[in-house]
């Protein structure tokens, strides 16, 4: 491989990690600040994948009618689809908490999980919803004609990087602020924040639905650079398992931690697909398997020896305090 | 209509026997684990091994009982295998949880700890056997028996419910009449006051993920005879198990039972409006309305 094909290599490298890293931010809101269990993050890139996809592309005519159902089609520009992904999950989550944030912290666990397989089900049988199994297929790409396809990906990434560092500023002023306090309260003892006045309920529905929004914008994100969405790409594994290892590794309370690890374990993920070409041919079609066999060993070995990941959590909850 | 509710009877015990174990330890270590599901696959997976590998290798004669779709080498399997699930669910807690238990690591850091051991077990089994589904029996032809009332049922169904019924009694009578039975009970009852009365909790711990893993590899086993085998079977079952398990109230083994049955019958008589892929889900509403209407279960105190 020339040096030209290395560079594109490493910049779809890094926008993947990069969008990733939108949903290891997300998840830092919800388990890093405030200790909620999300377990079906797929969830919310799905439907922030599908929201956005269907607001950005006009409904099928014609001949692609018959092969391409959708229920809306609205041919808006990218924003829009990026702040309807969000919408849209922040409604999600709202539904979810109802039942499950009054409860054991569980509860919201299993539920989330049970959601995101749910969606995953319906997204594959009903046709007419987002053309089932298919998927949907020639997303537009925003900006796309300002430059040559060949060199669009360098767009997408200054593009990826500018929204990851947003949200990272947004999250970081939120969680330094009194409300960001109240949250890392919780997680902390919650019946003494309830003391203190706070209503839990609240706050915690708050950073579930802003954690799940940003989640949504990475769906948007990812339905965009692959230009085609299908039901098996919002599998548990890596739709859920991995966000969760990549915020675990670069520490859980530290949104320059969720980036990190957003980067060191999709450079990991990446990395093995090199050792698994070394297997004999027999065993190469199960190559995936041994992959996430050990993204898994990897998880567990940094729950036992390192629970609090590569930067820790950064104790400094406000910008007065020197 | 009725022939549905009878799969859903023989579908619902199967997701009994994984209930009970999650419940049990669940209520004893309070914490959800997200591999019981996968322990059910390890079960079926190590049945698979011993029939079609080691008792043949044994010479153990591959023939079936009368109209049954199994012989002798599965009638050994089942013993071997819930044994074998019994040490891996007492080797997890030994290697992973009980280590975070000890230095009081937050339940969400131990549920994540059972999300990666149910990972990995289903990635060993994709290396070991593949993506496929699996039979114990490939190409038998199933009889069914022609009940009175025009039900439908297969030999094998009506075995795995005379199966559950004895692993449920037995399982009754340990815990009723032997004293580590009764220790157990109390242990699920109140930890602080189990230690305090003299209770060896942690071994109490062991025997409560030994039962765990046995029974839900004999509902992994039965399934597979049932239905077939499969590397997500597993994971298809961890919503219905947690969903009896809430509604049977956490901690309560004969609510486990009964929440199994409850989703089995509501998931199979569901296949009558619904499209069958959409079991999972079935169970996902029950779980969630439980929740908004009595989340400590039938069986619960009122809050």
């Amino acid at each position: 491989m020339e040096i030209g094909g290395i560079i594109a290599y490493l910049v779809s490298l890094a926008i993947m990690a990069g969008i990733y890293a939108v949903f290891a931010l997300g998840l830092n809101i919800q388990w890093g600040y405030t200790g909620l269990m999300n377990f079906g993050i797929a969830g919310f890139f799905c439907i922030g994948a599908y929201t956005s996809a269907m607001i950005t592309t006009p409904m099928p005519t014609g001949v692609y009618a018959k092969y391409v159902h959708q229920i809306f089609g609205l041919n808006l520009p990218f924003v829009f689809g990026l702040l309807g992904a969000a919408f849209v999950c922040g409604i999600l989550a709202l539904l979810i908490g109802i039942p499950t944030l009054k409860l054991r912290e569980d509860y919201l666990a299993i539920s989330t999980l049970g959601i995101a397989e749910t969606f995953r089900l319906i997204f594959n049988n009903e046709h007419w919803l987002a053309n089932g199994p298919r998927g949907l297929m020639g997303l537009p790409q925003p900006f796309q004609n300002w430059v040559d396809p060949k060199n669009y990906n360098y767009l997408y990434l200054v593009i990826i990087v500018m929204i990851v560092l947003i949200i990272y500023f947004l999250i970081e002023r939120g969680i330094r602020s009194p409300w960001g306090r109240v949250l890392r309260a919780i997680r902390e003892d919650e019946v003494s924040a309830s003391m203190s006045g706070k209503d839990i309920f609240n706050f915690k529905m708050q950073s579930l639905i802003f954690g799940a929004m940003i989640m949504g914008m990475g769906g948007a994100l990812y339905a965009h650079y692959t230009k085609a969405i299908s039901p098996d790409v919002f599998t548990p594994l890596y739709g859920t398992f991995i966000i969760w290892v990549m915020l675990i590794a670069g520490g859980s309370g530290n949104n320059k931690g969720a980036i990190l690890g957003a980067y060191v374990i999709w450079a990991i993920w990446i990395g093995t697909t090199f050792m698994t070409d070394l297997l004999p041919p027999a065993l190469k079609a199960r190559a995936p398997y041994i992959r996430f066999l050990l993204i898994g060993v990897m998880l567990e070995i940094i729950l036992l020896y390192r629970p609090e990941g590569l930067l820790g959590e950064e104790k400094k909850v406000s910008k007065l305090i020197g | 209509m009725l022939e549905l509710t009878v799969y859903g009877i023989v579908f619902g015990s199967i997701i009994s026997l994984g209930a009970i174990g999650l419940s049990l330890v669940y209520g004893i270590i309070r914490f959800a684990n997200f591999a019981h599901g996968d322990l059910m696959s390890t079960g079926a997976y190590v049945a698979l091994f011993m029939v079609t590998v080691v008792l043949g290798w044994m010479g153990i004669p591959d023939t079936n009982f009368g109209s049954l779709s199994f012989g002798w080498r599965m009638l050994i399997a089942l013993p071997v295998s819930m044994f074998v699930v019994a040490w891996v669910a007492i080797a997890l807690d030994r290697i992973l949880y009980r280590k975070l238990r000890v230095k009081g690591s937050h339940v969400g850091i131990m549920a994540m700890s059972s999300l990666g051991a149910a990972f990995i077990i289903r990635m060993i089994i994709l290396i070991v056997w593949g993506a496929d589904s699996l039979f114990y029996r490939p190409g038998i032809l199933r009889p069914a028996l022609e009940l009175p009332v025009g039900i439908k049922i297969r030999p094998d169904q009506i075995l795995i419910l005379v199966m559950v019924f004895v692993l449920v009694a037995l399982l009754h009578l340990f815990l009723q009449k032997t004293k580590l039975g009764k220790a157990m009970r109390a242990t699920s009852d109140n930890m602080e006051l189990a230690l305090v009365s003299g209770i060896d909790t942690e071994r109490v711990i062991i025997w409560t993920w030994g039962i765990g893993g046995a029974l839900a590899a004999a509902g992994g086993i039965l399934y597979g005879i049932d239905v077939q085998l499969h590397p997500y079977m597993g994971w298809n079952f961890l919503i219905p198990l947690f969903a009896a398990t809430i509604l049977g109230t956490i901690g309560n083994i004969y609510g486990a039972l009964v929440g199994g049955l409850v989703i089995g019958i509501a998931q199979q008589v569901s296949t009558a409006f619904l499209m069958p892929t959409y079991k999972p889900a079935v169970a996902f509403l029950f779980m969630i309305l439980i929740l908004l209407v009595r989340p400590k279960g039938i069986f619960g105190g009122k809050d």
